[in-house]
């Protein structure tokens, strides 16, 4: 086996998280950096989200996926930063030996320095949601119908239905529209859509695809390739509702249900995992439970916006380089951690440093657990409101950010516990 | 011209078609799906039973105790993973025990070696997962867990090499006498031959009512179940089954060898031989059942679900052997659970009979062995470095749920009767059962199949017939609707 190569930071996944986190590292004077992707290119999912509608935020204007991508790998090469393609990162201790294997060098192993987590995540598939019915072909996640059409060139059937209205589920909509394939239904079962709203309007009600929301597939059809699904009403407590059947005749049942951080590596390095986002637990360097482990992008929690992950990355790489080059791995010891109350879910980071709590700005980010208008955002320490937001409209599909400003704690008492929580105004 | 043509590429048509072998016989095998074990052989519990379930006196009880005690040397031969992780049927309470008393006689009339019966902390010393509740169990050490489909396909393979013609996609439709033996039609030709073997598990009743004045009903009994996690894999030791009573037949909670976890079957008898749709009533009754076993059965880890129909006789017992009226047509029919443990024993009986019937000599040439399956998932990180630098294929990994790479996919294409389906592909490697369920490997596996197999992408299918993958190229769609407008 071949000698283990140190290395002072390594990142896992050359996604737009992995890639933000190597300019990043290298801004803040790491120079021994490594990318392990492996896909044959840089770029991560985008590279298959051929539509626009990336970069609103970073570049203010409207890119395509590869086009945003192509920004920050040029940016990489000219930095210098080298990166490993094709190679598949199988394992990671928690004392950062990142073990990987790829044709091209067999298996390397590497002792890190820091590491930093940018592995992406995957599609919920149709086992998870328990549909009955036959096991025809024809079934796949969004996500890889995706690829087949967008790198592969394949079209997976002839006319459609869709299950779960998640953004990669609107977006394959339109895609397979446009490539003269019927889109029967998006069928949702919640009473609202995951998606943006603005891919509703561009993706579905701009051609006319009925989005059947409190819908739920209760049956798949066909002994060889799929026949049909049966789709069903739910009532509030999201069960099909009796007598409410209908029988839809299709080749193609596409699932965009949901996404999971890619946790398996993490699991291995022995990082604590949230139960909601099904990411690491970070503090507010992102750095996880084990100290020299920071995690960022998807992997994290999931991103509704490509911008959004390059600048949560850009500060894992940061603090990643600092550690690896300071070798000041601290543990978040004094930290305060974050609670969502009643209707937040999933808020990252779970941990703020007491420090830095009361010296500088921290960015909270997470889902309301429904639609709520009118809605007041609660920040309370210890049980005691500190501050309040009010928001006209929160919705699940939308990621909201909230800042915490050392203002908000007056008093000289330390904080404990935050607590984050939605009501109604 | 054949001596031997067996109907149906189960573990059982698998298993009789190797034994065969061990005589200077021809034997072709015709199987109507494009892959072995696609009928009840891959949509099972997967348990190698100790034998104290089945009705003392019977082939049943007798194959089974038999059939386990061959499965160590079977397994080692043909490299399959064999666990003997034992088998506990529990009695929640204490009106159970009398049942649970006779199971543990039958076991002793069938001959069910080392079973003890235990007390309730002994068990929840053993399984600390299991309910509670539970007083008292019946361990049987020699209840085993495998991979049933691996099984047939290993011996299909070893079948294969020793010089067995399998025919795949070769559906038999009638079968006659001639005037020294037999004909098989099958939809690719007739087959003449010596004997034939009723292997056809769910269809076996047509073949036998075609030449037998014995005639039989086979009912398709459903089983529906669902698939745990790996995250959850040592949650159980041993095999847990409940004893048959108040809730059904009684589902059961098993590992697996795989690091996953079964749970299930219900029961219920269907019309359509081939329906293997599951269902919302039967998936729930299986989970409301197993939660009795496993109360903090964890919804969440539910990654898939599955049913598999049970050939059932109303005899209930293994119908082998030939049919009355029917010289040289062997029988084996009505193979229901435990049909897999019973296997090898129903094999070793039936071709010895055979070879009986044909006059055969043994065939010193007879290769028990098939060359073993190199797995990167199972290999030390030593191991997985040599095999790389062997051969690069092996460095690249196409499931990454379940760490299948490369080199095993082609391999496994390329074996005597190897994959031709994405789903032969991943009953041989695994590639596509983890939890993301083929999401991110399925387009490299079509890749991969459509090289090897030298097709288009768009012949590949997932298990045969119209199960196609992909229905067009981008170009070509484009180029269509330019026409239109
Ligand atoms: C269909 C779709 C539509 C979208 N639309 C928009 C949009 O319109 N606007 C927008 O702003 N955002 C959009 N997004 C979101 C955006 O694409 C994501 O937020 C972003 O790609 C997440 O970046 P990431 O680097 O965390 O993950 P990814 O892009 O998934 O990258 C992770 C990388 O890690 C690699 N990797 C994983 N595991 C390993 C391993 N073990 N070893 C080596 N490498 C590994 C993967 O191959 C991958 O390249 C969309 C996403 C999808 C899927
Ligand atoms: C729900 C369930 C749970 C079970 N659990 C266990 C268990 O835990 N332990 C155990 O020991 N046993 C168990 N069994 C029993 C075991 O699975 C079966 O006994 C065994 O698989 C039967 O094998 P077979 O080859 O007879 O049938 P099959 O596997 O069904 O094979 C028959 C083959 O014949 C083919 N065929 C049919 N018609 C034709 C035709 N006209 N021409 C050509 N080919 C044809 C089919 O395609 C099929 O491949 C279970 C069975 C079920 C259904």
């Amino acid at each position: 086996m071949n000698a283990i190569i140190p290395i002072d930071v390594l990142i896992i996944g050359g996604g737009p998280a992995g890639l933000a986190a190597a300019l990043a590292a290298k801004a803040a004077g790491a120079d021994d950096i490594l990318i392990l992707e492996r896909e044959n290119e840089l770029g991560g999912i985008l590279r298959q989200c051929i539509h626009t509608g990336f970069g609103l935020h970073i570049f203010k204007e409207e890119l395509t996926g590869p086009e945003y991508a192509a920004r920050y790998i040029a940016e990489v090469h000219a930095q210098g930063i080298p990166s490993q393609c094709d190679t598949m990162v199988i394992d990671i201790t928690s004392d950062r030996l990142v073990t990987c294997v790829s044709a091209a060098h067999g298996l390397q192993r590497f002792q890190a320095g820091a590491i930093v987590l940018a592995m992406g995540c995957r599609e919920r598939p149709r086992g998870a949601l328990g549909i009955p019915g036959a096991r025809s072909s024809g079934i796949y996640s969004a996500g890889t119908a995706q690829r087949f059409v967008n790198l592969d060139g394949y079209l997976p059937g002839r006319r459609v239905v869709i299950l779960g209205s998640g953004d990669i589920g609107l977006i394959m909509a339109r895609r397979l529209t446009f490539a003269g394939i019927k889109v029967e239904a998006v069928v949702e079962l919640m009473p609202y859509s995951s998606g943006l709203k603005r891919n509703i309007v561009q993706c579905l009600d701009d051609f006319d695809i009925p989005l059947m929301l409190s819908h739920t597939v209760t049956a798949i059809h066909g002994k060889g390739r799929l026949t049909g699904v049966t789709i069903s009403k739910v009532d509030a407590d999201l069960s099909p509702i009796p007598g409410s059947e209908r029988h839809i005749p299709c080749d193609t049942l596409l699932l965009s249900v949901g996404l999971i951080p890619e946790n398996e590596l993490s699991r291995n390095a022995g990082v604590d995992l949230d139960a909601t986002t099904g990411g690491p637990v970070v503090d507010n360097r992102l750095q996880t439970s084990v100290p020299g482990i920071f995690a960022c992008g998807n992997v994290l929690h999931v991103h509704d916006l490509v911008d959004h992950v390059s600048v949560e990355a850009a500060e894992a790489g940061r603090q990643a380089a600092l550690a690896a080059v300071g070798r000041s791995l601290v543990a978040a010891e004094s930290a305060v951690a974050v609670r969502a109350g009643d209707g937040v879910r999933g808020i990252v980071p779970q941990r703020i440093n007491s420090e830095t709590l009361t010296t500088t700005p921290v960015k909270l980010m997470f889902r309301p657990s429904s639609v709520r208008r009118n809605a007041v955002l609660v920040v309370e320490a210890d049980g005691v409101p500190v501050h309040r937001v009010k928001k006209r409209i929160l919705t699940p599909g939308e990621m909201v950010e909230l800042s915490i400003k050392p203002d908000f704690f007056a008093a000289a008492k330390p904080v404990r516990e935050l607590c984050i929580r939605c009501e109604n105004s | 011209m054949y001596d031997i043509v067996i109907i149906g590429g189960g573990v059982i048509g698998c298993a009789i078609a190797r034994e065969l072998k061990r005589w200077r016989l021809k034997v072709a095998l015709c199987e109507r799906s494009d892959d072995v074990g696609a009928g009840a052989s891959k949509a099972n519990s997967a348990i190698v039973h100790p034998g104290h379930s089945a009705k003392p006196g019977t082939d049943m009880a007798r194959l089974n105790v038999v059939g386990n005690q061959l499965y160590d040397q079977l397994c080692q031969e043909l490299d399959i993973t064999f666990q003997r992780c034992g088998s506990l049927t529990v009695a929640f309470d204490e009106d159970e025990l009398p049942a649970l008393e006779s199971v543990y006689q039958d076991g002793l009339a069938n001959g069910v070696p080392g079973m003890r019966l235990i007390d309730r902390d002994e068990l929840l010393r053993r399984e600390p997962n299991l309910n509670p509740e539970a007083v008292a169990a019946l361990f049987a050490p020699t209840g085993g867990i495998v991979c049933p489909y691996e099984l047939t396909v290993g011996l299909a393979e070893n079948a294969a090499i020793n010089g067995v013609d399998v025919f795949l996609n070769t559906k038999a439709v009638q079968v006659k006498r001639n005037a020294s033996g037999w004909t098989v039609c099958t939809g690719q030709g007739d087959f003449d031959c010596a004997a034939v073997v009723n292997a056809a598990g769910l269809y076996a009743d047509i073949f036998n009512n075609q030449v037998s004045t014995d005639t039989m009903r086979i009912i398709p009994r459903r089983g529906e179940y669902w698939m745990i996690d790996k995250s959850f894999d040592g949650a159980f030791r041993s095999t847990i089954f409940q004893l048959p009573g108040k809730m059904g037949k009684g589902v059961l909670v098993s590992p697996t060898v795989d690091g996953t976890i079964i749970v299930g079957p219900n029961a219920e008898d269907i019309d359509d031989r081939d329906d293997n749709t599951t269902t919302r009533a039967g998936l729930e009754y299986v989970y409301q059942a197993a939660s009795r076993i496993w109360p903090a059965l964890p919804r969440r880890a539910l990654i898939t679900n599955f049913a598999g129909n049970r050939a059932h006789l109303v005899r209930h017992d293994f119908v082998l052997g030939e049919a009355p009226g029917a010289p040289g047509f062997f029988n084996a029919a009505g193979i229901e659970s435990p049909g897999l443990t019973a296997a090898p024993a129903i094999a070793r009986e039936l071709s010895a009979a055979i070879a009986e019937y044909l006059h055969a000599s043994p065939n010193a040439e007879f290769q028990p062995c098939r060359p073993p399956v190199r797995r990167f998932r199972t290999m030390t990180m030593a191991e997985r470095a040599a095999a790389i630098a062997e051969n690069p294929a092996y460095g690249r990994i196409i499931c990454r749920c379940e760490q299948v790479t490369e080199a095993e996919i082609r391999d496994c294409i390329r074996r005597p009767v190897g994959a031709r389906s994405v789903d032969g592909v991943k009953r041989r490697t695994r590639a596509g059962m983890g939890r993301c369920q083929g999401g991110f490997c399925m387009p490299r596996v079509v890749a991969i199949l459509s090289e090897e197999l030298g097709v288009s992408p768009l012949q590949i299918t997932k298990n045969g017939g119209n199960s196609i993958i992909l229905t067009a190229k981008l170009e070509a769609v484009s180029r269509e609707r330019e026409a239109e407008a």
